[in-house]
């Protein structure tokens, strides 16, 4: 069973007086359910694309792309989406932030708010439900986004460089809460980074992608032992693993 | 497609959000310009009210603010001033409050429907070029010597801030909010209702405080053009009986009625958008 199938994806804009650009070209993946995927390549490789074409906000060109068996023709209740910025509400109180997505689908409020609460429990966030996003660091803010990509329960979490935008030592805290939360929520992830060691150090698979266009390199096995710690990032197998993606951009450039 | 790609109403009146915080950021400043702002005021005072005497102008050209502040007193008391200020404050307030709720109103529908800003909006600018004043004697002779002219010269004038700044407010949307909204399946109504329009209020209350201030123009030009009571008509009346301090005591009348009512939009804007800048809940100290 394959949680979302992806198969000869195609994206091209085109601008009135430019040249054509093809942002994805036969573009396949499978995606296991329970798995963690994330997918790294540097800038304009199409990677922000393919995940904007899984949530259902941006239209392909052709190609197919299936969750769950059902064709996607636009955003879906089944997905949660993380994006590079926390994107709060400035209005409205953290739960308040968070329960937005069950608000939409029209759930139940006070259970919406009771998961909520819980959520915000597990990423160290107890006691800030009544604060205002201004009142957040950075680290905190992408803690309540990513409760509310949460929040209704989704079976896929789509997220798009979210911790891109911290500093190194929040950014290692938060992939071992990410990991943490993807072991206690059973879901699905699919993360997309310009980062080759965070790539590797959260994922069951690494898709690796090239620009111009953008298109799959190599899918790549991380075969190291789960539950992964941050001495790892000093194991030969790790460093065999980022050698091996790097490897794909000699000369390309513009990655970490 | 997404409303936030279009390009921009044109920019008649549009004024953005106040850019609030400069008090904090010039703290220092700020104490000594609460005492210097008053000393400047009495000094201008003294300086008018010595120019008259020691040159002894003719109170029938300039009045000394002395003779403004008796005439002020006097007028406050009789019955027949509180009438005609009655009068054009109910002009200013229907005037504003109808033009000001149409003007939001018809912001909403074109921002939200792309066919009715090209159908409709060049209409709506091509009638804002037209000087309100000029039409005032026309909707006089519709409407009567009456209140209900001044209210519509009014909403006349107050209508196109609003208009213009709801429009521009809708469409001030991050399109990462809305797309993060849309994301988790959202309809067009709940990203209206959900990030629009709250992003939209800073804009609507930009246009509310000017127009509030245009109204009071209003008011009184209707008045000017043809009245039977009214601080306007009031005026004129003290024109004809050259009694020039009884003319400057309604016009601080007036100006007090302008700050009053911007003091109200601004005080509601505080309360209502505690989220914009220099205005957060960060200085407010955890329980």
């Amino acid at each position: 069973m394959t949680r979302v199938a992806v198969s000869h994806l195609e994206k091209r804009y085109r601008a009135p007086g430019r040249d054509e650009v093809i942002a994805l070209h036969d573009v396949g993946m499978t995606i296991e359910p329970g798995s963690f995927v994330t997918v790294v390549g540097p800038s304009g490789c199409g990677k922000s694309t393919l995940l904007r074409i899984l949530a259902g906000t941006l239209e392909r060109t052709s190609g197919q792309v299936t969750i769950d068996g059902r064709g996607v023709s636009g955003p879906t209740r089944a997905l949660g989406v993380v994006f590079q910025s926390p994107v709060l509400l400035p209005w409205r109180t953290v739960l308040a932030n968070v329960i937005v997505p069950s608000e939409i689908q029209g759930a139940d409020k006070s259970a919406a708010r009771r998961r909520a609460r819980a959520l915000l429990a597990t990423v160290g966030l107890a006691g800030f439900e009544d604060r205002y996003p201004s009142e957040l660091s950075g680290g905190m803010a992408q803690r309540v986004g990513i409760c509310r990509a949460l929040v209704h329960q989704p079976g896929i979490l789509l997220m798009d460089e979210p911790f891109g935008a911290l500093d190194a030592m929040t950014r290692e805290t938060m992939n071992l809460e990410l990991l943490r939360i993807w072991r206690e929520q059973g879901i699905t992830i699919v993360l997309v980074t310009h980062s080759i060691p965070e790539a590797v150090f959260l994922a069951d698979r690494v898709v690796v992608m090239t620009p111009r266009p953008g298109r799959i390199a190599e899918v790549l096995c991380v075969d190291l032992p789960r539950p992964r710690t941050l001495e790892m990032f000093n194991t030969p197998e790790f460093g065999h693993h980022v050698t091996a993606i790097r490897r794909h951009f000699n000369g390309a450039g513009g990655l970490d | 497609m997404d409303a936030t790609t279009a390009t921009p109403p044109p920019d008649v009146l549009i004024v953005r959000p106040e850019e609030e915080g400069r008090t904090i950021r010039a703290g220092g400043r700020w104490k000594e310009s609460r005492i210097v702002s008053p000393l400047l005021f009495v000094t201008l005072l003294l300086l008018w009210e010595a120019a008259v005497r020691l040159l002894d102008i003719p109170s029938i050209i300039l009045p000394s603010p002395s003779a403004v502040a008796v005439a002020l007193v006097h007028e406050v008391g009789s019955v027949s001033f509180l009438n005609d200020l009655m009068v054009t404050f109910t002009e200013i307030a229907g005037g504003f409050a109808t033009g000001a709720a149409l003007g939001i109103v018809l912001g909403v529908a074109i921002g939200q429907s792309e066919f009715l800003e090209r159908v409709a909006y060049p209409y709506v600018v091509a009638f804002q070029t037209v000087p309100k004043v000029a039409i005032a004697p026309i909707i006089v002779v519709w409407f009567g010597y009456g209140l209900s002219s001044k209210v519509v010269i009014t909403a006349t004038i107050a209508f196109f801030p609003l208009l213009a700044n709801t429009i521009a407010g809708l469409r001030s949307a991050p399109r990462d909010q809305i797309e993060m909204l849309r994301a988790h399946t959202a309809t067009d109504w709940q990203v209206f209702r959900m990030v629009r329009l709250p992003q939209a209020l800073p804009y609507i209350f930009a246009g509310l405080d000017i127009a509030v201030v245009l109204s009071v123009i209003g008011a009184i030009v209707g008045e000017f053009v043809g009245a039977k009571a009214g601080l306007g008509y009031l005026i004129l009346q003290k024109n004809f009986s050259f009694d020039m301090a009884g003319s400057f005591a309604i016009l601080i009348v007036l100006s007090l009625i302008g700050v009053a009512l911007h003091g109200i939009v601004i005080a509601l804007q505080r309360r209502l958008l505690f989220w914009t800048a220099g205005n957060d809940r960060s200085r407010i100290a955890a329980p």
